[in-house]
């Protein structure tokens, strides 16, 4: 019963689970350690988030970890999002659609295949775990040179469709959700719906998506991570900077920086570092109880 | 596109569901979409490069195959071997640190002796959710310097302390990069793994008088033997694959990063830069095949110990 409820309300789940350690006396020495943990972790973004605020002659004059002369920030968002015709806007578009097409996509495909590999013996059933865990150990980035030739062939790149495809699969998310299935759909459940003369896929829409929510936020979450900071594969794909993410469109303003006819613009390359992440955080900070449980996907087994 | 798949796989319900009383077909319904996909952009591109390997673009007549030349060429390629052997040493010293620190901090964590602990959890975490690029970005700017830390600590003890660009030293600082990024996220795997723990298990362990180091080294160790194992593999395979770190820092110490400074950089300059495809691609099949071979091993040694 408890694997029923429990994926609802991972919060609770995790509140009840140690109450021996409850008696447990807090040390001050491990918090002091795990402080230093957390400023390493930190003090880049402080340092970020510090150095938005300065114009360019601030960045050389000042130090790195304290404000300079003059706060600057909204002087610099309002040129970031300007410098060239708003190119960032768009670029933040770019990624938006890359995000929403893409993550949502392997999202989907990996909910529905993963629920499908828990909850159905078919013939053949071995061979695609078999072939999609060997599919994790095919590093991503080698396939992205051989991906790119491909699609040249096919005459995809330099379209979305380049970027969006291949961000489509999410082996990871697939053992993420089959794990997940396997305890947090009783298989008694989907018994019951059958007797009632529910249909397969009518049953997966109607019941076993709502228990898989929380391995679904959290397969989402990284695979928007993943898109959301994809840079290789849109940097062989696309040579036309409309449809750069930001990801390629920062690096590449950070390279301007550089070689011959050099026109350094650090702090819209800061400023826009800064944009970049900030929805992604928020994000993060937001659904932290859905993926943190989901995570820890087999915990609501009692 | 999200739906138009949804749509597909309610269409392809039906047809396997006449059959279930022979053999129950379908869960291939549900894993069809998947696969299809899957095929297409991870299966279909191996064998075309696999194809490209054994052709050579000639200066005079087109593509020629060459069966297994190109393969040949690779193997006595010092380019190829000095990259390789950069990659491995990154790994073995960078992952086995990462992960280290992952672990110490997975089981202070779940170790309820911490004032704040979600506090901490989501700190240590929040660089996974920082783009590799802007990670990059921001590391080169205290790398530098300009107007870095580093360039603060050096005027501070006043001689060049720290040269993170130095040839000696530019592995450590992409190391450091990569460890900033993803210490978090594989805390976080360990720390799941530690919470799947029985309570029992803890209360019996008392019960015989263990103590907390006797629970960490004979209960939770042992308990995140698949999840070490798991995060060990996604290491190696970041490793090898090494690519936007030292492909940005490479535009602030351009004579320190080579453009055959870690094998993927190899292949994607010998692609967009040398326009030599059929080499590339075989770069790209090579390291593919060494990384899914030890990826393979870590992944045997850590089910046969298992069995123990």
């Amino acid at each position: 019963m408890s694997a029923v409820t429990s994926p609802k309300r991972p919060a609770f789940a995790r509140g009840t689970k140690p109450t021996h350690k409850a008696r447990q006396r807090k040390s001050i020495v491990l918090t002091i350690v795990m402080a230093i943990f957390v400023i390493y972790s930190v003090v880049p973004l402080v340092w970020l988030i510090v150095n938005a605020s300065k114009d360019q002659a601030d960045l050389f004059s000042s130090f790195g970890l304290w404000f300079g002369k003059d706060f600057n920030l909204f002087q610099n968002i309002y040129e970031t999002l300007t410098y060239r015709d708003g190119i960032f806007v768009q670029w933040f578009g770019n990624t938006l659609l890359y995000v929403v097409v893409g993550a949502g996509g392997a999202t989907l495909l990996a909910t529905i295949a993963g629920y499908g590999l828990a909850k159905y013996n078919f013939p053949g059933r071995r061979a695609v775990f078999a072939v999609v865990l060997g599919a994790v150990a095919i590093p991503g980035t080698a396939l992205a040179v051989p991906t790119f030739l491909m699609f040249s062939q096919l005459g995809l790149t330099n379209t979305p469709w380049a970027v969006i495809l291949p961000s489509l699969i999410s082996p990871f998310g697939l053992y993420l959700i089959w794990t997940y299935a396997t305890d947090a759909v009783p298989t008694e459940i989907l018994e019951a719906a059958r007797m009632d003369g529910a249909s397969e896929f009518r049953t997966f829409f109607t019941i076993s998506l709502r228990l898989l929510a929380p391995g679904i936020v959290t397969v989402l979450l990284f695979a928007v991570v993943a898109t959301w900071n994809n840079y290789f594969l849109p940097l062989i794909m696309l040579s036309e900077p409309t449809w750069y993410p930001l990801t390629v469109g920062l690096s590449q303003w950070s390279a301007q920086a550089t070689g011959v006819g050099a026109q350094p613009i650090f702090n819209l390359v800061i400023t826009g570092a800064l944009l970049t992440i900030v929805p992604i955080v928020i994000a993060f900070l937001i659904l932290q109880r859905y993926w943190q449980s989901g995570l820890s996907a087999g915990s609501v087994k009692q | 596109m999200t739906s138009a798949t949804a749509v597909g796989a309610r269409a392809a319900a039906p047809a396997p569901r006449a059959r279930k009383h022979k053999r129950d077909w379908r869960g291939w319904g549900f894993v069809a979409p998947f696969m299809i996909v899957f095929l297409a952009v991870l299966v279909a591109p191996v064998i075309y490069a696999i194809v490209l390997t054994l052709f050579r673009t000639q200066l005079v007549g087109g593509s020629a195959f060459v069966g297994l030349d190109n393969y040949l060429q690779l193997f006595q390629d010092p380019r190829f071997w000095e990259s390789l052997f950069r990659v491995t040493l990154f790994l073995l010293i960078q992952v086995p640190i990462m992960l280290g620190l992952s672990l110490v901090a997975a089981l202070a964590i779940d170790s309820a002796r911490l004032h704040g602990t979600s506090f901490f959890r989501i700190a240590i975490f929040l660089p996974y959710a920082v783009p590799g690029v802007v990670a990059a970005l921001i590391w080169g700017f205290i790398y530098g310097n300009q107007f870095g830390l580093t360039g603060s600590i050096n005027d501070l003890v006043g001689f060049q302390l720290l040269a993170p660009f130095s040839s000696e030293w530019v592995l450590a600082s992409i190391g450091n990069i990569v460890t900033w990024e993803f210490m978090g996220y594989n805390m976080l795997i360990f720390y799941a793994a530690l919470k799947i723990i029985p309570g029992e298990l803890y209360e019996a362990a008392e019960l015989d008088g263990a103590g907390q180091f006797r629970i960490v080294t004979s209960i939770k160790i042992p308990a995140l033997r698949g999840a070490i194992v798991i995060a060990t593999i996604f290491s190696i395979i970041g490793s090898f694959q090494l690519f936007n770190e030292p492909n940005l820092l490479k535009n602030l110490a351009p004579n320190v990063i080579s453009t055959y400074f870690t094998p993927n950089m190899y292949a994607y300059n010998l692609s967009f830069a040398g326009q030599q495809f059929n080499y590339s691609a075989t770069v790209a099949i090579v390291m593919g095949i060494i990384t899914a071979v030890i990826a393979y091993i870590v992944q045997l040694r850590g089910s046969r110990q298992e069995v123990r």
